[in-house]
């Protein structure tokens, strides 16, 4: 295997089912009802997959959803900031972490 | 300039050709009563656009001359359109757009004029404005994204703001102001290889944008994916996004976007004299229903029912909510 990661393996993400059907139809069938036009619209909704895609660093949700993104009409500079709110959060929450080792510091230090 | 090629690329042969694509869903694809002549004056352009399926551009010399214009109208008498489509190139820039104006408003209770806008942002073509303002000619003009990196790398370096510039021209004038009669609307194409926005919704999207950010209102917004021709099809193929793109469109192929298809009830008309049946067979060069007729020959009406030509491009029009 040349690589663990392949653009044509996201077609096959339905192959799942394969060892779990019932488990896999639940999946998808709860999955298309989140990003189906609700509260939110299908472009605010993809917006937030690109943003959580890149918390999560998944390569296939960043193909997938980079496109979605496009093709529900959101333009990069939109794009650029949904991951920077990524990015905000997940420095952040390292960053508020300081917190504790201040808490942890002060105990144990004169 | 090539041609595109008139078959698949080999790597997708895994999709097959729209005419089979068509028969599979028990489709035809045949000609309706033809109500809208779309006049294209000629390939020369001020700008160079990377989506453009005509590779239309400065350096194009194709230009329609008034006595062909003459023809078309003299044709156009002897059949009732409802709307008159003037195209390009930047049609603003035909040496004699301001007769041809003025010859085809009388012929149709709908003038269409399409613009890329910076045409009309050049100093002389105040009184041209003042024409299609007098002539209530409906203004669709080219508007791809409300990001200025992507509009600006589709249609070239300033094109965004002096789009901006020239939107609130046409608003001071009347056009897109909803109380005035005068119509303006915009055509967005997406920026690169992926397909259009659901149309009603970008269009929600813009107005709110563009009536904040600038003060610019319009009547509508058309959403359109881009047609694999021309120099967009060069970029796919140099870019390498050609199979990819190609199978999306084919793969979103919607049975029934075909009735409404603009080519069923649409003619286009090349600087020449020459009938096609959409702009985009007119790239390729795929004549009004597989044969070469010069308006000249015609008497009247576009007989319906006939055969439309078509080529896998069409997939574009029919992916999706498709291209009407």
């Amino acid at each position: 295997m040349e690589t663990y990661y392949k653009p044509e393996d996201l077609p096959k993400f339905d192959q799942i089912g394969q060892e779990a059907p019932d488990l896999a139809k639940k999946f998808f069938e709860y999955y298309n009802a989140v990003f189906a036009e609700g509260e939110l619209t299908e472009r605010e909704k993809a917006l937030i997959a690109l943003a959580v895609a890149h918390a999560v660093q998944c390569p296939y949700c960043i193909d997938a959803y980079t496109q979605t993104c496009l093709e529900k009409g959101s333009n990069m500079g939109e794009m650029t900031e949904a991951i920077h709110v990524a990015t905000a959060i997940r420095g952040g929450a390292s960053l508020v972490h300081g917190v504790q080792m201040r808490n942890l510091s002060e105990k144990v230090c004169l | 300039m090539s041609k595109p090629s008139e078959t698949l690329p080999e790597m997708i042969k895994d999709i097959q050709s729209f005419a089979a694509t068509l028969s599979q869903h028990n489709l035809k694809l045949t000609r309706d009563v033809t109500r809208t002549l779309q006049i294209n004056v000629g390939l020369y352009c001020n700008q160079t656009c990377r989506h453009c399926h005509l590779h239309a551009g400065p350096n194009r010399t194709e230009s329609m001359l008034f006595e062909t214009a003459e023809k078309i109208a003299h044709w156009a008498r002897t059949v009732p359109f409802e709307a008159i489509d003037i195209t390009g190139g930047a049609p603003e820039l035909n040496p004699d757009i301001k007769r041809i104006v003025k010859l085809f408003y009388p012929l149709t209770p709908q003038l269409i004029f399409r613009s890329n806008l910076s045409a009309l942002a050049q100093t002389d073509q105040e009184e041209l404005l003042l024409l299609l303002k007098s002539v209530n000619a409906a203004i669709v003009a080219s508007f791809p994204s409300l990001n200025e990196s992507q509009a600006d790398s589709q249609r070239g370096v300033g094109i965004y703001k002096t789009s901006v510039n020239v939107l609130q021209k046409l608003n001071a004038h009347g056009f897109g102001r909803l109380d005035s009669g005068l119509v303006l609307n915009l055509v967005s194409n997406p920026a690169g290889a992926f397909l259009s926005p659901d149309q009603t919704q970008a269009e929600h999207r813009f107005r709110q944008v563009m009536k904040k950010k600038w003060g610019i209102t319009f009547n509508h917004l058309f959403s359109f994916s881009n047609v694999p021709l021309g120099r967009f099809r060069r970029w796919l193929e140099t870019s390498g996004n050609l199979p990819t793109y190609l199978k999306k469109l084919a793969y979103s192929f919607n049975p029934a976007a075909v009735a409404g298809v603009m080519c069923r009830s649409l003619v286009s008309i090349d600087w020449n004299g020459y009938l096609f049946d959409c702009d985009f067979n007119l790239s390729r060069m795929l004549p009004l229903g597989g044969e070469k007729i010069h308006v000249s020959e015609l008497k009247g009406p576009l007989s319906a029912d006939t055969p439309i030509a078509t080529a896998d491009h069409c997939f574009a029009c029919t992916a999706g909510a498709g291209f009407t």
